[in-house]
Formats: C-alpha cells, structure tokens, sequence
C-alpha cells in the first residue's frame, strides 16, 4: 500500500496517476489524498523516485475530458475512484467501460461531472459584476464581482467570463481562488473574504427595476424559480430583496386586474397604414373568414 | 419621463412574450475587440422571476404605442395604459450597461406599432445597428420582425440579429380576426417562408464552393401562440405548431396561456392563465420533435384536447397499452423512446450500455429512473410486467396525483411539479 499526496488539482492528479499506471499500480494498492497534514501518517511511496520508462497508454480522450471536470468536485474520494477507471479503462481491460452508464464507477464520476457542470453554469449565471473604476492608462472599465462555489471550479468556468468580457477589467473573487483579466491575461490568485469584494453597484437599482416589472404576477410558480434559482445564491443578487414582496402582492394585483372595468375597442384612427393593412385584410379573406361568418 | 419609469412601463408591456432563448447563435466572442459579448454556447438564465421564468435577456418594447388592437395584449391602442418610447440611445446604453454586469446576456426587441410596419422595423433595426457597428456589441439580439415590413427591412434586421421571430399569436384565422384584426396568418407565414430562404441561403450547404457567401443572417426564427384566449383545440395548436416547424423550420413555437392583464378588453373577458395546459402542450411539443409522434397520435380530431392529469406520452402509452411491454434489452431506438419516463438521453445510455451487458433492474435503478411509471411497460433481463396488471383499468389511477390534491385544486389545475419543468426543458419524457 502506498499513499499519495497530492495538490488538490486535476493536473496532480494526472501526473500521478500516470506514473503508477506505467507501474502498473493496482488500484487497491493505492491511498489518495490531497491533504498535506495527512502525509506523515503513512509510508508515502513517491511515484516520482522509482520512475521506469513509461510506456504510452492510451486513454480515451472523453475519459481524459470528464475527468478533468469530476476532478473539481469536492468529494475527497474522487482521486481514488478517477484512478480506478483509469486502472480499469487500460490495464483491467475494460475499454468499453465508459459506455456502461450502468457501472457504479461511471455512474459517480458521472454524478459530480454533472454537479460541477451545474456549478459552472451557476457561476456563469449568478456572477453579478460591480464597477469600481476605470483605468487612468487605458480607460478600461474595471470591475469586480464575488461568487462562491460548491466547487474547484474557478479555472474550468473563467474562460468564458474572457471570452464575454473581453473589453473591459474584471476580477471575480471566491473564498478559495481569485481570476483576473486585464485584457491580455488571464491570471489566478489565492481566495479572499468576502469584504474584499464590494456590495452594489449603481446600476442595481435599475436593474431591480427592471426584474419587478418583467415579473408577471398572473402566473405565479414558485417551485419552478427556486429549483434553478435555490436559495443559497440570493444573498448575492442584488434582485433577490424583492421576491418576497413580489409574491406577496401577486394574488392582491391579480384581484385588482379582474376587477377592472372592461374597455370598449376604441374606432381605427387616421392612419394610412391601418387603412391599407384593413383593405389588405378585405380585399383578400383567408378561407378561414368565410368559416367563420358561417358559424 | 426618467429612464426608470420608461424602464418600468416598456418591460411590463414585454412580459407577456414567452421567449427568453438565447441560444442556437452562431459562435462568436469579443476577444481582440474593445466591445464585450460572446454568443454560441447552450443559454445562460441570469436569474428567475417568481413566475418561473428565466430572464436571460433584457426584454423591452421601443415604445408601447400601437395601432394594432389585439384584445388580449395590454399595448393595444384600445387600452389606458400609459405610453412611452425610448430613443435608440436609450435601449443600447441599458443593454450595455445590464451586459457588463452580467445582469443579462443579450437584447429582446420589440416594438408596438407606430406609424408604419417599416417605420417601425426601422426603429428597433437602429438599436440593432447602433449596438453592432458603434460598440461591437457580441451578445445575443432578438428581434421581434413585423410580417408587413419590407424584406430589405428584415434582411437588414436578420443581418444584426441571432434570432428574429414573428408570433403566429392564434392558429386560425378565425381566432385573429375576432382578437387581433389587424393580423393575418397568411401574411405571417408568407414572411416566415423568406425567413426561411434566408436562413437556407446562409446555412445551406448547397452553395457552390465559388459563390460568394451570403450576407450574415439570424441562425434562426422562433413564434408565440396564445393559448386559452380562443376556442383553438390542443389539436389545432400542436397541428399549427408542426406546420410551422416542418414547412418554415422554426427552432422554437412557445406556447404562452393568456393570462389577466392591467387593461382587459371587453371583447376578451379575463380568465384565470391555464398553467397546466400550457405546460402539456410544451410536453406534446417535444414529443413532435424530438421522440418522433405524430400530432394525431397526442391529440387526434376524436379527443382534440390533452389529458391534463397526465403527461401526453404517459397518457398516449395508456391509449396503446397493446404496444407495451417493451424489451429494453431487445427493442428498438423509436420504440424505447414511446416507453412513458424514459428520455432521450437514457435512451442512448440503454442503447449503448445493452451492447455489453444484459440490462436488469438494478442497472435501471442505477440510470436513476422513474421506476414507478416505467414497471408496468418494459421487460428487463429479471423483471416481466404481467403481474403489474398491464391490462387493468386501474393502471391509469396508479398515474394520477393523489385525490386530495384533486379536490383542494378543483378550479385551478393542480402547479406542475418542479422537475416537471426540468424535464421538459430537458427534454426528459
Ligand atoms: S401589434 Fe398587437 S400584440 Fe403587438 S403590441 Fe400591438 S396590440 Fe400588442
């Protein structure tokens, strides 16, 4: 048995994985860990001090792809069960492995791609920037904006943020891990409290104006907005305040609405292009029309 | 009048359009410019409403004015809703300004009618062009098109635009001409069949290699229909809602229950919104397009309407339990997708998975499927449905929610359930 210690990374990870693999390590044989504290508990077997001429294996690159995603996840198991696929993807002769949803492994590593999916999604989604100035030298807006995970997602999920943002300065802040992009880098710095990130920005309220009024309170569904939007991202979006009280006053403003008093249809005004669209309308009746005068 | 109370006026004259899709664009991203936007990806919902619905975009009218009287809509020129109109200027700086702070990932413009369609279509091709040209705005556009406008005028708004839609509104004439008298589906689809062309022309592979490509164009159209304001069958609608997708290839039909409005015409009496009906139609709307039915199938001219206490497929496996059991391990691809709670994706996952393995309970269990509604129609390697009674009457009771909540909800239709709206943006039936 041997334990390995790793940095809490995919690419750690890979790097390990490949040298036991090339030393045909058998899954069992192995204990993971990315906590530094537990390295003196155990006899650790450095993969690095024994190193023979690894010999290429090949991995299915979709493998190589979901893992680099499950890695992110926080389930302190996953090194070993990621090892273990790969162990039985290549030596244990289980290439088809990966087409077997069915398979308990697969079926795991499946369940946190998608958790960290998700949890990319929501960063991508819930993100909210707030503007703290603009750069004396090159007049770029900067921004900052704070989010906080489920999980190791801050490299997987940045890209995107450079890509849409290209144009202007932004960080974007988590308690483990910040990025940055000053429009030729992209770069990541150790995590901060969430003091370090301001808390509104002028456009909120704009904004808040804007939600309160596409809002529409004949049609009230609460379960289906709070299972895409659950509870625990709203102390960061500056909306959130208001659904409370939007839900509140729906069934009050609904009330209202049936209340009202109908309006008549008032006549057609003087307009040129009513009166044409009118005759259009006369000059050439859908079949439908005829059925209609019939019924 | 201030931005905000324009705001406030021009979004409540917008809510009552359905769409909120932003994706199916063409790939682009604002890397190597000054301007921010990047489109392509699956759609990114920034936040939800406590109506449900995601708001991925900023979705406003340029004016709320209109000539049209279209009784359910709160814009008509019949109603006393305050007017506003915002300048060009206007709607670009809040997109901008919503973008950078990924409040939004793009613009929905429409428009009531003013003076003119092309008058009109002019106006909201402005913002278009003001956010495209001036500050190389990448994010997603939609823009509502007027089937009267000029084609220049619509090719110049497919040119700046990811999407551009035209709402059928009623699928029947009849319907139009008693609830929107101005409108006419002829002249709809006619303009929906140059979109198509357009569409065709950019996309289509057809082109020879030396020709020279084709201006740039929206990757797609979508359409609204009202639902519950006129007489219109689910027959009628999902039969509208086919049409429109195999002879103008629309990405999307949305499917939007009338429901009251501040300002209510006494041509159309205000109604409590049929969320349930809605929500079936947008379940038989995947089935057309994604599990292959047929709308005659789902809803036939002997039972025009669908069951609201069931899902259609559900439902329609009930109506053919002579089809069931099927063999998960044996049968083919269109028949798996006809088994009620099995989806698209699980599908391709027993598909592949049976080619080594003999698929048995456990393996289902572990797929995390809806055991319960899948027992009674499928045969595993260790499970044979005969003794769930397949052939009684009582298995569609087993289906239908409890009977107190039938009671408690005997006005209103009972609030589908949460992961009932996942599924069917999932697509998952
Ligand atoms: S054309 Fe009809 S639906 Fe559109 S804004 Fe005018 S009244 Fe409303």
């Amino acid at each position: 048995m041997r334990t390995i210690v790793i940095e809490p990374e995919y690419e750690a990870w890979r790097t390990a994985a490949r040298l036991l693999l090339a030393q045909s390590v058998k899954p069992d044989e192995v204990l993971w860990s990315d906590d530094p504290q537990e390295a003196s508990l155990f006899v650790s077997g450095d993969p690095a001090a024994k190193q023979p001429a690894a010999e290429v294996i090949k991995v299915p690159s979709a493998f190589m792809d979901m893992a680099r995603s499950a890695a992110a996840h926080t389930d302190s198991k996953r090194w070993a069960l990621l090892y273990r696929l790969l162990w039985r993807l290549t030596l244990g002769g289980e290439r088809h492995l990966l087409s077997m949803a069915t398979d308990r492994d697969v079926r795991q590593m499946q369940d946190w791609f998608k958790a960290v999916g998700r949890d990319i999604h929501k960063m991508h989604a819930f993100v909210r920037f707030r503007l703290v100035g603009v750069d004396a030298d090159t007049a770029r807006e900067q921004f900052v904006a704070w989010f906080e995970p489920d999980h190791r997602i801050v490299r997987l999920a940045t890209p995107f943020f450079q890509k849409r943002f290209a144009g202007m300065d932004w960080s974007i802040l988590t308690p483990y891990m910040c990025a940055h992009w000053d429009g030729e880098r992209l770069h990541f710095t150790s995590g901060v409290p969430r003091s370090s990130a301001p808390d509104e920005d002028a456009l909120d309220d704009l904004w808040r104006t804007y939600y309160r009024n596409i809002f529409n309170p004949a049609r009230v569904k609460i379960s289906a907005m709070q299972s895409e939007m659950p509870k625990k991202y709203w102390k960061n979006l500056p909306e959130a305040p208001l659904i409370a009280g939007l839900i509140a006053e729906s069934a009050g403003r609904v009330q209202g609405m049936l209340e009202t008093e109908e309006r008549p249809a008032k006549p057609a005004p003087n307009n040129a292009y009513l009166k044409s669209l009118h005759e259009m309308n006369q000059s050439n009746p859908a079949k439908s029309t005829e059925e209609s005068d019939k019924s | 009048m201030d931005i905000t109370r324009k705001l406030e006026i021009l979004a409540d004259a917008a809510k009552y359009d359905a769409s909120c899709a932003s994706s199916g664009a063409a790939r682009k991203d604002s890397r190597g410019s000054t301007g921010v936007g990047s489109t392509g990806g699956s759609g990114i919902c920034h936040s939800y409403t406590p109506d449900g619905r995601c708001v991925s975009l900023l979705k406003v009218l340029m004016t709320n004015a209109c000539l049209y009287d279209c009784h359910y809509c709160i814009n008509r020129r019949s109603s006393n809703v305050t007017r506003a109109r915002f300048t060009p200027g206007e709607v670009v700086k809040l997109t901008l300004d919503f973008y950078k702070r990924n409040y939004i990932e793009g613009l929905f413009l429409s428009s009531g009618i003013i003076r003119s369609a092309d008058y009109t279509m002019e106006l909201v091709i402005e913002v278009a062009r003001k956010l495209r040209e001036e500050h190389h705005f990448r994010g997603y556009i939609h823009l509502k098109t007027i089937p009267e406008a000029s084609q220049a005028l619509i090719a110049l708004a497919g040119r700046y635009a990811d999407r551009i839609s035209i709402n059928v509104e009623l699928p029947t004439q009849q319907g139009l001409n008693t609830l929107a008298p101005e409108k006419n589906l002829a002249r709809t689809e006619e303009a929906m069949g140059h979109i198509r062309g357009k569409i065709d022309e950019r996309y289509g592979e057809k082109r020879k290699p030396d020709a020279p490509k084709p201006p740039p164009f929206a990757t797609g159209q979508s359409t609204q229909m009202l639902v519950g304001a006129d007489v219109s069958t689910d027959a009628t609608i999902l039969g509208c809602a086919d049409k429109l997708y195999t002879t103008h290839r629309l990405r999307r039909v949305y499917y939007s229950a009338f429901s009251p409005i501040p300002e209510p015409s006494s041509i159309l009496p205000l109604k409590a919104p049929p969320l349930i009906r809605e929500h079936r139609l947008y379940q038989a709307d995947w089935l057309l397009r994604f599990y292959d039915f047929k709308v005659e199938e789902i809803a036939s001219a002997s039972a025009p309407n669908l069951d609201l206490a069931l899902d259609p497929k559900l439902s329609w496996a009930l109506r053919n339990r002579e089809t069931f059991p099927v063999d998960v391990n044996k049968a083919p691809r269109e028949m798996l997708l006809r088994i009620p709670g099995l989806g698209v994706r699980n599908v391709e996952r027993i598909m592949s998975a049976r080619r080594y393995t003999g698929l048995r309970l456990a393996d289902l269990i572990r797929l995390r499927l809806q055991m319960k509604k899948l027992l009674p129609f499928i045969v595993t390697a260790d499970h044979h449905p005969a003794r769930l009674g397949l052939d009684s009457d009582s298995l569609r009771a087993r289906f239908l929610p409890p009977p107190e909540q039938l009671e408690l909800n005997f006005d209103a239709p009972p609030e589908p359930a949460a992961n009932d709206f996942l599924s069917v943006r999932s697509g998952e039936l």
